[in-house]
């Protein structure tokens, strides 16, 4: 496979995103830390949290990656961006929202909880346009199918990882500044309705996507 | 529609809370015993600043008769930020008020016209009798990923057992029955939670017929009435625990826990012990994983003459205090008592749960003192402080004077009239003498529950400390 600088930066840029929304866990971690009076708590969810995500993520990459040889990367591709600006705005027009009743998680039930929740709100979704064209190439003639599966999950897995890596690194820095630093009040002021703009991002996405097969 | 920023009356811990804005409008639900004409949501103006402080300035009057307004909730409170199920950019702006007769549900939109609101729609009790099993439905909450609302009665007035129907955010639509397993509880009335260690906390009064047509003195004397708080696991939906507080003590009504959700304790009030007509109040928690409850306030019944009092408590020579509704200040420092038998609020400094502290008292009403309020001192006045609810910083407690309409009558049978009274709480416990509005003011309805504009004591749930 090849990465081009631009598609690693939106890897990146995407995991910053999705770690940056209080909603994808970092606000959790600061609550189980707030409940139990210790950093500890802050500090032991975050990787269940980020696991959570990972595989999220993987899902999707595995699947896109597996299927896009050079026959059907195009379907993909196209099917994919359709389904992504349709989810997109599923997203921007309704009200519902993630529906979880529990605080007192174990940390595989944590990780969990983030598995669910970064898939309902289409994380994995989002890196569509990096999956197809950007990220991943597997060469259709040169090995058989089991070297072209063998490094078609490679792909996945170097996407997953990069995504979660700043995924976790944002989404930590902010619990920790939050619960050591700045308080919850903040999020009375700048919490600002990151589903609209998650959403957009899901339709800017899919879009991309098709433009670029296209 | 959603909003970019989060709701400005939500909060992420009570300590934030209390530095909240103080409220500009107070609604009641005011209803018609005879059932002739429509309940209503009356808007009350509590801006001291204003012209028009202390009047009734609005009034929303239902479509339907016999509904019994009684309690009601917000669509959105702070719980909407609470990290599992976010969603925070949601408007408080519906009140979600059930008929506690007719088992309708009411969808009112404060909004557009905070002081005139809308009714956006009805849910019928064949929808929550259809989909829940239930009936009389009474109190809301706004729950994580629901509106919780409970019910004292099985689906079209079945005799139990009551429990908690979910509703849905948005759309308001009947999701169905809450409980998964709900063990050996058949009574039901109130109910509240920890909402950040998965614990429910349930009530018991009576089913519809015992309490439709009044107290019923057998099943008083019988000890029939509930007795008992229950716990459960609020993410698996079971009963987990019953304590039985005793079955002298009848009818364990309103349930105030901690707002601070790192402590694990709450207060419950028990209306009167068959054994000597006292009331009082609980403190529930938890030790060694196990829900304990203790008894922590007596409030001894006041002696009279029989010819003093009505048919249904002129047998004992006493009034009883009858504790009907308490309430918690968001700090957790204050609970607020009401003796409605006695007329009689009583502010209790609750620091430390277990030794609560009498720090005031006013009088009011009252089955044989009659008080009148001192804005009106020559008007004596019927019922007692009934409804309390505290503003979410703490210093004005408002109170009403309505039970229930068939208990109204059998304890103040010349008329338990209407009134509201506004108390300022500081270092002194007080009546504003500004705030009395009474008699022709409610157009003949009965005052019951008031909510706060933007939240109060007992609408929100918080998930951080």
């Amino acid at each position: 496979m090849t990465v081009n600088d631009g598609s690693l930066v939106a890897l990146v840029a995407l995991g910053a995103f999705h770690g940056l929304n209080p909603g994808m866990g970092w606000l959790f971690a600061v609550a189980r830390g707030l409940q139990e009076r210790s950093r500890a708590p802050v500090l032991q969810s975050l990787p269940a949290i980020a696991a959570g995500h990972a595989a999220s993520v993987f899902v999707v990459a595995a699947v896109v990656t597996l299927t896009g040889s050079v026959l059907t990367s195009r379907i993909v591709a196209i099917g994919g961006g359709v389904l992504l600006v349709g989810f997109g705005l599923w997203r921007l027009l309704s009200s519902r929202h993630f529906r979880w009743v529990g605080m007192r998680l174990t940390l595989w039930q944590l990780a969990g909880w983030s598995f669910l929740m970064s898939s309902a709100h289409g994380a994995g979704l989002m890196l569509l346009p990096v999956l197809t064209h950007g990220a991943v190439t597997v060469p259709g003639h040169s090995h058989g199918m089991a070297s072209g599966a063998g490094s078609a999950v490679m792909a996945a897995v170097f996407v997953t990882g990069v995504h979660t890596l700043a995924m976790f690194v944002v989404a930590g820095t902010i619990a920790v500044l939050v619960y050591e630093v700045v308080g919850l009040a903040i999020l009375r002021r700048a919490w600002f309705n990151l589903d609209r703009v998650w959403a957009a991002a899901l339709i800017g996405a899919g879009a991309a996507t098709l433009l670029i097969t296209a | 529609m959603a909003l970019w920023r989060p709701d400005p009356t939500f909060y992420p811990s009570p300590r934030e809370a209390v530095n909240a804005a103080p409220e500009t409008l107070a609604y009641i639900a005011a209803f018609d015993r005879s059932a002739e004409r429509p309940d209503a949501i009356a808007v009350v103006d509590v801006d001291p600043a204003s012209t028009s402080y202390g009047s009734v300035v609005g009034w929303t009057d239902l479509p339907h008769t016999g509904d019994e307004l009684h309690h009601f909730g917000w669509n959105a409170c702070s719980s909407a930020l609470c990290p599992n199920a976010p969603h925070p950019h949601v408007e408080r702006r519906y009140l979600i008020v059930p008929g506690l007769r007719s088992s309708r549900v009411y969808v009112i939109d404060v909004k557009d016209d905070p002081v005139k609101p809308s009714i956006v729609k009805v849910i019928e009790p064949d929808e929550l009798a259809k989909r829940a099993g239930y009936s009389r439905p009474h109190t809301v909450h706004c729950g994580p990923d629901a509106l919780y609302v409970s019910a004292l009665g099985g689906a079209n007035g079945a005799d139990g057992p009551g429990g908690i129907a979910l509703l849905d955010h948005t759309s308001f639509e009947v999701l169905g029955r809450w409980e998964a397993d709900r063990g050996p509880q058949h009574l039901a009335y109130d109910f509240w939670w920890h909402i950040t260690q998965d614990v429910m906390v349930t009530s018991e009064w009576g089913t519809p017929s015992m309490i439709e047509d009044g107290v019923n003195a057998e099943l008083l004397l019988g000890r029939k009435y509930g007795h008992a708080l229950h716990f459960w696991d609020l993410r698996k939906r079971r009963h987990v625990q019953t304590v039985d507080l005793g079955d002298e003590h009848q009818m364990v009504l309103e349930l105030r826990p901690a707002h601070d959700p790192t402590k694990t304790y709450g207060f419950a009030g028990v209306v009167v012990s068959v054994e000597d007509l006292s009331a009082s109040v609980w403190v529930w928690y938890r030790e060694d994983d196990e829900f304990k409850a203790r008894k922590v306030i007596t409030i001894p019944a006041e002696p009279a003459g029989p010819g003093d009092l009505p048919p249904v408590i002129a047998p004992f020579g006493a009034v009883p205090p009858l504790v009907t509704d308490i309430d918690l200040s968001v700090d957790d420092r204050y609970l607020y008592v009401s003796c409605w038998g006695t007329g009689e609020l009583k502010r209790y400094d609750v620091s430390d749960p277990f030794n609560p502290v009498e720090a005031g008292s006013v009088r009011i009403g009252g089955i044989t003192r009659r008080t009148p309020h001192p804005a009106a001192p020559d008007l004596p006045l019927a019922g007692g402080p009934q409804m309390v609810e505290v503003s979410r910083d703490g210093r004005r407690v408002y109170v009403t004077n309505s039970l229930y309409g068939a208990w109204d009558d059998q304890f103040y049978p010349d008329g338990v009239g209407a009134w509201a009274a506004k108390l300022d709480s500081g270092a002194d416990f007080t009546f504003d003498e500004r705030f009395f509005p009474h008699g022709d003011d409610f157009r003949g309805l009965r005052p019951h529950q008031t909510r706060l504009q933007g939240g109060d004591a007992s609408s929100d749930s918080y998930c951080y400390p």
